[in-house]
């Protein structure tokens, strides 16, 4: 309880909250929300301004830009809860058992890691897309490969420390195995700081798959997604800056309420984790 | 100084070969057969077989690993499909516009930073240090891929003050890029001052200074900022490496014909050679500048050399 009286008084949570909440609707109710289909085209009125009908105007192919901005919101959050929950899950496992056991398997999983951080995270996932091509499952595939060593290194740190811990020795002295003292009493106890990260890393995720569209290697068209818009939006500056202007305000507005939201978790759950977070 | 210096050369072997055979491997990604892919769909066979053979696909695995190390040894990083020249020829041609637009940003991250992060180190929780907040909040949740095209909007569109894209002009074509690729690293540098400051003026030394007489301005940019400058140049220098894979974005907005560009035209004309050598060279200068600011900040600070 005293947690939650200090995220509802926490106002940049708050407003992380309803950026994010506002991200969800987008995408679930896409097309409840959309005043057209995403996918009719109108060349005959293409690149036209914002107006009563369109509010937010028309693409390049007379497509309405409001309605592909809601089901662009389907693509990043596709995109950015299957990796979170993919990588979560392999460096949730990894990072488990390299803290638990140690020796050999810690050495291996961490080497891995030493080397997948030496390489800047965003180049390897556009080399991967490069050899694999570019599509929606070879997108989140790229960033999962790079995403999970945050969570492994942040969960063998907190292992490494819960390991010692008197619960843990009582747990196997009363005869538990190793994957059941993992999973019923090593997991339980070091999750908050793996939910903040995941929290932050959604944003992250969304950030990184808006630039691989950006680039041309994400999701392919017509499929709307955020980055490609404003890939061809770029194309029209100054002839229709709409295009432009409203995908990009869509992108940080949600990856602005997602680092809100996880800066407010790490206040209200342990401030002592934004530290272990670096 | 020397000893660890060794270390860290030492470390550093294991993750360059790692790197090394992680591009080297890139090329089997390719689904399907490699040799048909890169060829293209309906190549002629005898097609297929020159690209197999020009790229060694042909002989055992551990013999291309071989050669293709023992070629990056000499230098010979390979041919262009495109061009049939030497890759290692078109990267040194891009290679200084990508380090003119890094040093072009880290220029305007200091200059914004350093002003921003004294006066709200110094007046802490004042109007001055919300905005400062504020700033560096929005810089970093706002993407390079939006804040270019809106600078292009204001300030070659609206006002033309410079030019859309391109090098063409001088200092005149590295500002907007500039500022697109250093308002990130402004932002994250502004806390990092402000946060390394306001530590250092809290110390005991610093009251005992102003104790002594000296003047409030003296305790704070003789004694203090020295000390919080330590964590400041180490970040700067690790940073650096980060700028390296944002110019493959801004460069992208820009038409600016640096590295990164040359590596998203080689994805999109699948030459791979081109591809495996600006990701090689790209991920190379990364680990070089890391360890370099590794260096740096065991000589800035003495303590880290003994950890």
């Amino acid at each position: 309880m005293k947690t939650f009286g200090r995220l509802i008084r926490n106002f940049a949570f708050m407003l992380g909250l309803v950026l994010t909440l506002l991200l969800i609707i987008s995408a679930l109710a896409a097309p409840l929300l959309s005043p057209h289909d995403p996918f009719h085209q109108d060349t005959s009125r293409r690149l036209e301004a914002p107006s009563d009908d369109h509010p937010l105007g028309l693409d390049d192919l007379g497509r309405d830009v409001l309605s592909r901005i809601f089901y662009g919101a389907r693509v990043s959050l596709r995109v950015g809860f299957s990796v979170v929950f993919l990588a979560s899950l392999i460096g949730i496992t990894l990072g488990a058992i390299a803290g638990y056991f140690g020796g050999f398997v810690d050495m291996l999983v961490m080497r891995l890691c030493d080397i997948l951080l030496s390489f800047p995270g965003i180049l390897l996932a556009i080399a991967l897309v490069a050899v694999l091509g570019p599509s929606l499952n070879n997108v989140v595939m790229a960033l999962v490969i790079t995403a999970w060593v945050g969570y492994a290194r942040l969960v063998r740190g907190q292992v490494l420390k819960v390991r010692e811990m008197e619960f843990i020795t009582a747990a196997r002295a009363l005869g538990a195995r190793s994957p059941r003292v993992i999973i019923l009493h090593v997991l339980p106890n070091i999750m908050n700081p793996v939910i903040v990260m995941a929290t932050l890393g959604l944003g992250g995720v969304i950030l990184s798959e808006a630039a691989l569209s950006f680039l041309g290697l994400g999701v392919q068209p017509p499929t709307p997604s955020w980055g490609a818009m404003l890939t061809s939006g770029r194309r029209y500056l100054g002839l229709a800056n709409h295009l432009a202007i409203f995908p990009g305000a869509a992108i940080m507005l949600a990856v602005m309420g997602l680092n809100f939201l996880g800066d407010g978790l790490i206040d209200a759950l342990d401030p002592k984790f934004r530290k272990e977070m670096r | 100084m020397t000893q660890y210096i060794i270390r860290r050369l030492l470390q550093m072997i294991p993750i360059t070969l790692g790197i090394l055979t992680l591009i080297f491997s890139l090329i089997h990604l390719i689904p399907g057969d490699p040799a048909v892919q890169i060829a293209g769909e309906g190549a002629r066979p005898e097609d297929v077989q020159n690209v197999r053979k020009s790229l060694g696909l042909d002989q055992p695995l551990w013999k291309q690993y071989v050669t293709y190390i023992g070629n990056l040894a000499q230098g010979d990083l390979g041919r262009s499909f495109r061009t049939n020249e030497s890759v290692s020829k078109e990267i040194a041609a891009r290679y200084p516009a990508t380090m003119q637009l890094a040093f072009g940003s880290m220029l305007v991250a200091l200059l914004v930073a350093f002003p921003l992060g004294i006066i709200s180190a110094i007046y802490r929780n004042s109007w001055i240090d919300n905005v400062a907040r504020f700033f560096a909040l929005i810089g970093v949740s706002m993407p390079s891929f939006w804040f270019g095209p809106l600078l292009i909007i204001a300030f070659a569109i609206n006002r033309q003050w410079f030019p859309v894209s391109g090098r063409e002009e001088g200092l005149k074509s590295l500002v907007l890029p500039s500022i697109t690729m250093g308002l990130a690293l402004s932002a994250i540098l502004t806390r990092m001052i402000r946060v390394s400051l306001a530590d250092e003026l809290g110390q005991l030394y610093v009251t005992t200074a102003i104790a002594k007489g000296v003047t409030r301005s003296k305790a704070i940019f003789r004694h203090a900022l020295k000390n919080a400058l330590i964590p400041v140049i180490t970040i700067l220098a690790l940073q650096f490496g980060s700028l390296l894979t944002g110019a493959i974005i801004t460069e992208q907005i820009f038409s600016w014909p640096g590295l990164g560009r040359l590596l998203i035209q080689s994805i999109t004309t699948r030459d791979y050679p081109q591809v495996q050598a600006s990701i090689l060279v790209i991920a190379l200068t990364y680990i070089m500048v890391n360890f370099l600011s590794d260096l740096l900040y065991g000589i800035v600070d003495p303590r880290i050399k003994l950890q």
